[in-house]
């Protein structure tokens, strides 16, 4: 391909950047805890809640920012962030789609997310989080018929407590990690997900996560908790607004599967990954784990990274119950000089658990990239079984693919196995499908998608056809 | 920090007994015990160290050997049946007794560090410590603080050396725990072929701790056999820190074979720094007991066009600890780079426990890289299939863990070697059935 032709494409502007102007009700930077008690104020929270925040704050205060990480970005000065920022009118909640203030309505029209359109047409039960705060939540009477309940954490802290109090901070606990603590600190949204014993969610549960007003960091906390025999697939996909200050995003999502329970996480996360010369972007430290608490339970992690300047994230499961399993299934895409540090943790405790990781990362522009992960096999966790496979295709001779696999295995009934390999898009590939009239261009799309096609069909219908799009426009002319 | 004062002040007693040395060396052993002490025993704390806890040895207040002292037939028993140059160390001194060092072909200088450097010590310092420098580890600090003694090995251009060349590392059981800081340098200058072994032996009771440094410069077109057969006894301590240099064309081939130690850390570095330059790894490591081996490689491809190739294999039992931390690294514009690594692991028991870390650093496009690791237990469908033929079981486990390690030992193309790790296999493994007999009888047919 022509070299100008491919560095107009690679200098693509960032599709979704535009800032919607709607008056926040935002904190002045700075974190103490004050700002946590204003925050549990805001939210209208009980005593214990405040409390757990505030003991989270306290650990959080003593541990140190890990640096382990294969990244490289200036220290965050976390009393530059403003810790809250919630949409105007917050105690007037709009109650249903028609009361949402249109100029939202707009944002994610322009996203392409017509939410009534998708909700209606799709079935699919949208929790919007703009800003941090839930402004519409759709098909609330079908799923609470079906005995679900699909709301943010902030209502369910104030609807169920009980809930919340058995199962919040049993996977990630307070102190799990430094990032963790903090957003147990000063979470201010995030959904919670409970399905009963028995129930098979009858839609796919959908959450879009978008951070708008300048110099919040969004820290947002979900919980999802299926009953024995329960089952729900939950959706999450972010897109954010072009910027120039660094913003911090430090998320929680806890996964509790209990007997036969099988949740299927899928994420789509496509943040302004920065300029040509990695100026502004967000930065991106989630912990996500799963508890395969009860027997025969499956947990399901697909992710498509194509955002965000720095990426640190490690969705895990804790097999637990026999015969549990978890899964990880994941589509990393740097460009420019986004960087990311990502991967799995399977730690095998029960008795024949199985689990399955499937890790494709493509990097291109100037981006580095890792895999880490780590299996780990307990001595009680006869016949476990994992398998591993993680591939890097480097795209342009100035990016970086890493692989970092900890395997630690304490029982000879086991059997763990990890590939990797690395490579670049064939030439002969590329002849090949040239030889049969196909541009450069389509050929090389093809054989990303067909590089990523493990991952991808492991995603529901539409967040397939939209990871596929995702993927083309990310890599847009990155290959020559 | 104790721990550390314990060495510093074994470090003061003998540099006091010591002769004036060259002002280099008084430096770089300065250097060392600064480093040392700035940094200490590395803990489980430290990510090069996590799977490895040292305390057995920084909690040992360890005594320096002042003789070779070893009966010629005890000797005899230990080493290997090779006919070849060799050079013995006891305890980290050198004995002429145990050397074999007459008529050695031209172009080939074997010789022990002290002779070495009493003959031309500026000729010593210049390659000395270039590429294991203090700040690699606590324990090449720790060996450049002490160093005394070790072998000096240079190859003059276009030398083919037919015989192999035996540096034999002897610990003796003494009465007090006893620590040696050997160094080896090999200098092979162009299109130089020689086979190197390192035979690390001793008696059965011994209690030592051996800390090597080894350096490898390969010059153009140089072709080293590097091998590394660790058979120390049960309650020795090892720790290896070996860094190999290749330029040019050059070829470097090692076999690291572990079989014995209480505590073994091997970190072998390869410099890939000129174009055709090609690293082979092969390493085979056995653990039964209580054994914790560690094995840490590292491939830097500097250079485009250059080649590499790993597999290592882990065999262990009882409550035996395995480490295997490899990295291909592929530094900027090294392109059409070949970069192949494997490792498998085979647990013969619940208690066994292996830690795998096969790491890829890649920043160029245009190169083939893989790894794969695998940990499991024998396959149970070939010890059946081998019993409906009327193997009985402890024999069909037997063989097959045997075939394990026969995938690294074909590669070994000194038979003596090959059949001794064989033998310490068979001979080791914790079914009844001792397989010595069919090995030997293997050997026979193959003659």
């Amino acid at each position: 391909m022509a070299t100008e032709e491919m560095e107009q494409l690679v200098r693509r502007e960032y599709k979704e950047g535009f800032v919607t102007d709607i008056e926040s009700d935002t904190l002045p930077p700075g974190l103490d805890e004050n700002t946590i008690a204003f925050i549990s104020q805001k939210k209208g929270e009980p005593e214990w809640m405040l409390e757990w925040r505030l003991d989270a704050y306290r650990q959080w205060l003593k541990m140190k920012e890990p640096s382990w990480a294969h990244l490289n970005y200036p220290p965050i000065d976390y009393q530059s962030i403003s810790y809250f920022s919630a949409p105007k009118r917050p105690e007037d909640r709009p109650q249903s789609l028609d009361e949402v203030d249109p100029k939202l309505l707009e944002t994610y029209e322009k996203l392409g997310i017509p939410l009534h359109e998708r909700a209606a047409l799709a079935g699919v039960a949208v929790d919007a989080v703009f800003d941090s705060v839930s402004v519409a939540t759709t098909f609330k009477e079908t799923l609470s018929e079906a005995g679900v309940i699909f709301c943010s954490i902030s209502e369910a802290v104030r609807d169920y407590p009980e809930l919340i109090k058995e199962y919040l901070g049993t996977v990630v606990p307070k102190n799990d990690n430094y990032f963790a603590a903090l957003n147990s600190a000063v979470f201010t949204d995030g959904s919670f997900v409970f399905v009963p014993e028995g129930v098979k969610c009858p839609m796919e549960l959908s959450t879009y996560f978008r951070i708008n007003a300048a110099n919040t960091g969004q820290f947002e906390r979900t919980l999802i908790v299926c009953e024995s025999g329960a089952e729900v697939s939950y959706l999450e996909g972010c897109t954010a607004p072009m910027r120039d200050e660094n913003q911090l995003h430090a998320a929680v999502v806890e996964i509790v599967a209990l007997d036969d329970a099988y949740i299927k996480y899928s994420t789509v996360q496509n943040w302004y990954p920065g300029d040509e010369d990695g100026k502004g972007g967000i930065y991106n430290f989630v912990t996500k784990r799963g508890d395969c608490r009860g027997d025969r339970s499956r947990i399901s992690w697909t992710q498509v990274e194509t955002g965000s300047a720095i990426t640190w994230k490690y969705p895990s499961c804790m097999l637990r119950g026999k015969n549990s399993i978890g899964e990880f299934y994941s589509v990393a895409v740097t460009n420019g000089r986004q960087q990311a540090d990502t991967g799995t943790k399977m730690i095998h405790i029960g008795e024949g658990t199985r689990s399955y990781i499937v890790a494709k990362g493509i990097s291109a522009g100037k981006s580095d990239q890792s895999y880490r992960g780590l299996v780990k096999i307990g001595p009680r966790a006869k016949g476990a079984r994992n398998f591993t496979q993680c591939d890097s295709l480097l795209i342009g001779d100035t990016c970086g693919a890493h692989t970092f696999p900890y395997q630690e295995i304490n029982n000879s009934t086991a059997t763990v196995e990890h590939e990797a390999t690395t490579s670049k898009i064939g030439e002969d590939q590329l002849f090949y499908c040239q030889s049969r009239g196909i541009t450069e261009e389509d050929a090389v799309s093809m054989i990303v998608n067909g590089f990523c096609k493990d991952v991808f069909q492991e995603l529901p219908m539409e967040f397939a056809v939209e990871a596929e799009a995702l993927l083309n426009v990310t890599l847009e002319g990155a290959v020559g | 920090m104790s721990e550390v004062l314990t060495f510093l002040e074994t470090l003061e007693a003998r540099s006091q007994q010591r002769a004036e040395e060259p002002t280099w060396i008084a430096a770089r052993r300065q250097a060392g015990a600064a480093r040392f002490e700035a940094m200490g025993f590395p803990t489980r704390r430290d990510e090069e160290w996590k799977y490895t806890d040292v305390r057995a040895i920084s909690q040992t207040n360890f005594a320096l050997a002042e003789n070779a002292e070893f009966s010629q037939a005890g000797a005899a028993a230990l080493t290997l049946p090779i006919d070849a140059y060799r050079l013995t160390l006891v305890d980290g001194v050198f004995s002429a007794a145990l050397s074999d060092l007459d008529s050695l072909p031209q172009g080939v200088q074997i010789l022990p560090l002290s002779q070495a450097l009493s003959e031309n010590h500026e000729a010593v310092g210049g390659p000395l410590g270039r590429l294991t420098g203090v700040e690699f580890s606590p324990f090449a600090a720790l060996n450049t603080a002490f160093m005394e003694e070790g072998a000096v090995v240079r190859l003059a251009p276009g030398t083919v050396v037919e015989k192999p060349i035996v540096l034999q590392f002897l610990s003796r059981a003494n009465t007090k725990p006893t620590m040696c800081h050997p160094r080896v340098l090999v200098e092979a200058a162009g299109r130089s072929e020689a086979t190197l072994i390192e035979h690390y032996t001793g008696e059965a009771d011994a209690q030592n701790f051996t800390n090597v440094v080894g350096e490898y410069m390969l010059d153009r077109g140089a072709i080293l056999n590097h091998y590394k057969l660790q058979e120390a006894p049960l309650g020795d301590y090892h720790v290896a820190s070996m860094h190999v240099e290749q330029s040019r064309d050059s070829r470097y081939s090692s076999y690291n074979l572990n079989l014995g130690g209480a505590l073994v850390r091997n970190d072998l570095i390869s410099d890939l720094n000129g174009k055709g330059a090609e690293a082979n790894f092969l390493g085979l490591f056995f653990g039964q007991g209580r054994q914790h081996v560690d094995n840490h490689t590292k491939v830097n491809h500097n250079a485009p066009l250059t080649f590499s190739n790993e597999n290592y294999k882990g065999i262990l039992g009882d409550r035996a600890h395995g480490v295997f931390n490899g990295k291909v690294f592929v530094k900027r514009d090294s392109q059409k780079i070949e970069g192949f690594q494997s490792n498998q692991n085979l647990l013969l028991s619940d208690r066994a426990h292996i830690d795998a870390k096969p790491e890829l650093e890649i920043y160029a496009d245009d190169v083939k890289c893989s790894h794969g690791t695998t940990t499991g237990r024998l396959d149970e469908e070939a010890v059946y299939a081998m019993r409906t033929r009327g193997v009985d079981e402890a024999t069909a486990r037997a063989l097959l863990t045997l075939a394990f390690a026969g995938e690294v030992l074909e590669a070994v193309t000194l038979d003596a070697i090959s059949e001794r790790v064989e033998l310490a296999v068979a001979g080791k493994l914790p079914e009844r059935f001792n397989l010595t007999g069919l090995v030997e009888t293997a050997s026979a047919l193959n003659e």
